[in-house]
């Protein structure tokens, strides 16, 4: 009895390390261990043993089992390690191969400058709205300080639809109208495309956009209008940008300023950029003037506020340096591609 | 305007300053410095030289070599300039030194042009002689000058001095950019001020003298003024005897630095008085004044008059003229005419220097299309109490330069005299206004330095006529604001009660519309929103469609951009055509902007602003693609009911069996469909182009931005497969309607998934298979149930011709 349980034990692990596939330790599983197999059958036949015997044959038996057992787990880890490496080997891809893209569109460049402009004023408490753009003269410029026949409604080449209507030459009739909604304090930014008689070319286009932006208020003070854009000219043209007010003179604003950003090619040290003055000039800006308060309801001896105006396009073109503005109209995908 | 810096100087003389400083100050407070050109640029070591000998060129027939004198020493120097004898002076540059130009005037070397001593075939040449063009000028500017040659310094010029000084061309001009409420500074004068208050230096104005002879120009002239709205003021002066000459160096430099080319010396005073006090004038030939008598009228309606450039311009009865006894002799204030005009046979001439009307001037040049140096100035409203300040000194001029006799006294229309303006002075609030803490008495230092009054007493400045800008409070807070520097203001934030900052709900939808086109592929394009007339037709709309209705700009830049769009098709097309031209394979493009859609026409309101969700493409993709993106929108707006597509929406732009109307709610919100043909052809598009568009004002309201959760099912769904032979008018959409309204409750989700005509399939038929799942929230479904709710689909679908397939 000993003998042939050595004798299958030897056989069965013989079998097992000459074994190359999972389904081959299977079968050795099934013919030794199996309930046909041939331990089992041993202890089948165990009815044969002495009595006295059976206890110390049961625990070959067992011991043989749990041989047979160990080793089949032993060799079918290290056959599935082996099957797994050659399947990984096997697996080896060209990762240089192209990608699969979704091909995403893209955002129009003026439009990524407009989304940074919004982040900057709504993170300062600042509410977009809108105007039309078809408008009439009376917001686009009696409320906004240019009586009918004063010389600025014809600096600004109006589009006229007829005595009352044009589109308008400016986002600011949109400060009027707000204004005139009367809820405040107000801090508002108005986007939006204004239109002005400008034949089209690498630096114009009779049709292009504009940020306004309000505060009413009491107690807002042109140190306040700093403040804010100085703190705008950083976040859009990082922390290193400074910023610099000159006199202006615009009919609904008084004090009124243009301001100029430091160079963000060259930091100000003068380049092709910025003309070699080391200053871009990027936006016009003022205190709300009393008498436009006056004609939108508003008390200037209560209220005061500040009011600017970016040209969008400019700050995209600035920003990105695209040398020609018509590139921003044609819509070739070669370009809105690269942004 | 631009001025010269030593014009400003004549009447700031402490003024010491680089043109930078000059450029940078004058800038920050208010007067902005747009660039300037330092007329010494590129000059080095030209010195003036006198000729002592002249001798031909023993090789060269055009050249001659010269010996000239240069005060230390002689040098020898070999020209093929036509116009030197001996004795000249001449402007000499010495070797190593440098010349701005060459000797044709062209553009500027930027870095000028090095002189080298030298050989001319085989004789040493030891510096050069110069013409105006080689030092950087023109004959425009030194009338002088020879056309061919070097340019000839009078005799009395010190030899061996610098001869960049002698010319005047130590000298910077600034080109200014003034803002249009500062009429003031469009004058040296009123510049010089500004100069003088930035840099806290004495201002000195000219002082003008009384000039005239003993007699009285009333004996000689009458002037009537009709309407003095339009003409607050008229002062006229007289000038007899007159001797035309070239005007003094000095004025032709200055007038030549501001660009105004010198002429003799009447045109110049009068240039030189417009540049100076910045009040034009205008002169008339005496003899020429019919009835020697001024009247100050407006035309009348039809009339025509030739101005003094020859040309005939129309006239009606809002155009302000300058009349003599007999007829017209000048359109005011804009340009005289060519029946009285100075030549060089005058005699007696008579000044005019008038205040006119600023819109009536603005209105009628617009009228007569002639816009002049004089109505730009008029235009912006002059000071009337500058006329007689002006004329007066133009008659000064006239006296000093020696060229003619002034007739005293002067003809002065002036009823209502303009008084200055009092503005109450309040410094706590310029302060506030500022967020400064400026002393009073600093603000007050500020308004004299600006020749502002102040009256102590009732606290208000006193505003002087020519600073017409100064009204209010806020204005003299700018002053202040100048002086003391925009630098100099703290930078603070608004205090305050916070308000939320936030995109309007319309905002927030475009913004997921641009989100759900990017990523669906579509890159977004911006057109013009005004278009030709012609798109109409390229879009094949009938000629009573409703979108022909179009908003037209009376002064459009040409007839393609003449009306406000109806419809966002032509731009997205375009800009598609652009690129299927440029050969680009695929194209996916979307835009977001408004069509304008009048109430009524002609407008009686604001045209409707419609804004347009547009998108377009050609290349990958197809009509289902396009829906697709729909969809999404639609799913991202959480607008989760069924979406209708209407195929009978006959619109002739699109393919008459691949086009619908999106319908929501039973409410059209946009159209999809590929282009028809036709349309493509027209756009030079040869590739399959499809389209949709949104109209988001009828979008927005079914969007919702809530979600709700609803539970994840607990029960096992029921799937049922159909295949059905249906005939091929009907459309899926319609059995899906079926579906939808038999499924009831239960209906979880269907999906076609076979969709075929051809052999096997009757013709005229088409089979169609959906697999459909049936679900219950809380029990799981039986056999029993599933069957009744599938009978009840049948039963529906057969009523539509519709069968079950074996």
């Amino acid at each position: 009895m000993k003998e042939k349980l050595e004798q299958i034990k030897a056989e069965a692990l013989r079998q097992i390390e000459a074994s190359d596939a999972l389904e081959k330790l299977n079968d050795i599983r099934v013919a030794y261990l199996g309930k046909k197999g041939q331990l089992t059958s041993v202890l089948k036949s165990m009815k044969d043993v002495a009595p006295e015997d059976r206890p110390k044959v049961g625990q070959m038996v067992n011991d043989a089992r749990a041989l047979i057992e160990a080793r089949l787990e032993e060799t079918k880890a290290a056959l599935a390690k082996r099957a797994r490496e050659e399947q990984l080997k096997r697996e080896v891809i060209d990762v240089t191969l192209p990608a699969k893209k979704a091909n995403l569109g893209h955002s129009h460049p003026n439009m990524v400058a407009l989304r940074e402009v919004e982040r900057i004023f709504v993170g300062m408490g600042y509410e977009v709205v809108e105007g039309p753009e078809v408008e009439y003269q009376d917001y686009n410029f009696t409320k906004l300080n240019i009586p009918p026949n004063h010389p600025a409604r014809d600096e600004q080449d109006t589009f006229f639809i007829n005595p009352e209507v044009c589109l308008r030459s400016q986002t600011s009739p949109v400060q009027a109208r707000t204004m005139e909604q009367g809820k405040l304090p107000i801090r508002m930014i108005a986007p939006g495309r204004v239109f002005r008689s400008d034949e089209v070319d690498a630096t114009h286009s009779p049709s292009f956009h504009q940020v306004e932006g309000l505060v009413i208020d009491k107690h807002i003070t042109f140190a306040d209008l700093k403040g804010t854009l100085a703190e705008f000219a950083r976040e859009m043209f990082g922390e290193e940008t400074k910023v610099k007010f000159r006199p202006h003179h615009f009919p609904f604003t008084e004090p009124s300023a243009e301001v100029d950003v430091s160079c963000f090619k060259c930091g100000g040290k003068g380049c092709r950029f910025c003309k070699g003055s080391g200053w871009i000039e990027i936006l016009g800006c003022g205190m709300v003037h009393p008498h436009v308060l006056e004609m939108c309801g508003i008390n200037p001896e209560e209220y005061t506020g500040f009011a600017f105006g970016v040209g969008l396009e400019r700050i995209a073109l600035l920003k990105y340096e695209i040398d020609d503005m018509r590139l921003l109209y044609e819509n070739d995908i070669r370009f809105l591609k690269q942004f | 305007m631009n001025t010269a810096l030593s014009w400003i100087k004549a009447y700031v003389p402490d003024l010491e300053v680089s043109a930078q400083e000059y450029t940078d100050a004058m800038t920050l407070s208010g007067s902005k410095v747009e660039g300037y050109q330092c007329l010494d640029n590129n000059l080095e070591k030209i010195v003036v030289g006198q000729i002592t000998k002249i001798e031909r060129h023993p090789d060269a027939d055009k050249l001659i070599v010269c010996q000239v004198d240069i005060g230390a020493r002689s040098v020898q120097i070999v020209t093929g300039a036509p116009n030197v004898k001996e004795g000249d002076k001449v402007p000499v540059v010495l070797d190593g030194g440098k010349v701005a130009g060459g000797h044709d005037g062209g553009p500027l070397p930027e870095d000028g042009i090095r002189i080298k001593k030298g050989k001319l075939r085989g004789i040493e040449s030891d510096g050069m002689m110069c013409s105006i063009e080689e030092l950087g000028s023109s004959r425009d500017m030194y009338p002088e000058a020879p056309e061919l040659g070097i340019y000839i310094l009078p005799q009395d010029t010190p030899t061996g001095a610098d001869a960049v000084e002698v010319l005047g061309l130590h000298d910077v001009v600034f080109e200014y950019e003034i803002t249009s409420n500062r009429v003031d500074c469009y004058s040296v004068v009123g510049l010089a001020r500004e100069a003088a208050a930035t840099f806290r230096k004495e201002f000195h104005p000219p002082v003008v003298t009384e000039t005239g002879n003993e007699e009285n120009i009333r004996d000689y002239l009458s002037v009537e003024v009709e309407d003095t709205q339009l003409c607050p003021r008229y002062c006229a002066r007289m000038v007899k005897n007159i001797k035309l000459a070239p005007s003094p160096e000095w004025m032709q430099r200055r007038l030549a630095a501001s660009g105004i080319r010198p002429i003799n010396n009447l045109v110049d005073i009068t240039n030189y008085v417009m540049e100076e006090y910045g009040q034009p004038m205008h002169a008339y030939d005496y003899d020429l004044i019919g009835g020697h008598k001024i009247v100050v009228k407006c035309a009348k309606d039809g009339d025509e008059f030739q101005t003094l450039d020859g040309q005939i311009r129309k006239l009606d009865s809002t155009v302000l003229m300058i009349n003599d006894g007999e007829k017209e002799v000048g359109i005011a204030g804009i340009m005289g005419g060519e029946n009285s005009k100075i030549t060089d046979d005058v005699k007696t001439m008579v000044f005019e220097a008038a205040c006119f009307d600023g819109t009536n001037i603005r209105l009628s040049s617009k009228k007569v299309g002639l816009r002049t140096d004089a109505s730009g100035k008029f235009e912006k409203g002059l000071d009337p109490n500058n006329a007689k300040e002006a004329i007066n000194r133009a008659c000064q001029l006239v006296e000093e330069l020696g060229a003619g006799e002034v007739v005293g006294g002067i003809l002065d229309i002036y009823p209502r005299k303009r008084q200055p303006v009092r503005v109450k002075f309040d410094a706590d609030k310029i302060n506030c206004l500022l967020g400064t803490e400026i002393d009073a008495a600093e603000m007050k230092q500020y308004f004299q330095m600006l020749e502002l009054g102040f009256d102590e007493e009732a606290q208000e400045v006193i505003v002087p006529t020519f600073r017409q800008d100064l009204n209010c409070l806020a204005d003299l807070a700018e002053e202040v604001a100048r002086f003391f520097g925009y630098d100099n203001i703290p930078t603070t934030l608004p205090s305050g009660e916070a308000t939320t900052g936030k995109l309007s709900y319309k905002l927030r939808i475009e913004e997921v519309a641009c989100e759900v086109a990017e990523f669906s592929g579509f890159s977004q394009s911006m057109t013009y929103s005004f278009e030709s007339p012609k798109v109409f037709d390229r879009l094949m709309l009938p000629e009573d469609d409703k979108l022909r209705q179009a908003v037209t700009i009376l002064n459009p830049l040409g007839e393609d951009f003449s009306i406000m769009r109806t419809s966002p098709l032509n731009g997205l097309l375009t800009s598609l055509s652009t690129n299927y031209n440029r050969r680009n394979k695929n194209a996916k493009l979307y835009e977001l902007a408004n069509i304008y859609l009048p109430k009524s026409l002609p407008l009686t309101e604001l045209p409707d602003e419609r804004m347009q969700f547009t998108l377009g493409m050609y290349g990958e993709g197809d009509f289902y693609t396009m829906k697709g993106v729909v969809e999404e929108l639609f799913d991202k707006l959480g607008m989760t009911k069924k979406v209708h597509y209407d195929p009978s929406c006959g619109r002739p732009y699109l393919h008459p069996g691949r086009r619908a109307d999106i319908v929501y709610e039973k409410q059209a919100v946009g159209y999809l469909g590929e282009l028809h043909p036709e349309v493509a052809d027209t756009y030079k598009i040869g590739e399959r182009t499809y389209v949709a568009v949104l109209d988001m004002p009828a979008v927005i309201p079914f969007a919702d931005f809530d979600r709700k959760y609803t539970g994840i099912a607990k029960y096992p769904a029921v799937t049922r497969d159909i295949s059905m032979v249906a005939p091929k008018e009907i459309l899926v959409g319609q059995i899906e309607d079926i579906l939808t309204q038999r499924g009831g409750k239960m209906l979880e989700s269907y999906q076609l998934f076979d969709i075929y005509e051809g052999s096997q399939i009757l013709s005229g038929y088409k089979s169609v298979a959906y697999s459909i799942t049936f679900r219950a929230k809380d029990h799981t479904l039986t056999d029993d149930e599933v069957n009744a709710i599938m009978k009840k689909i049948l039963n529906g679908l057969q009523g539509m011709g519709i069968e079950l397939r074996a």
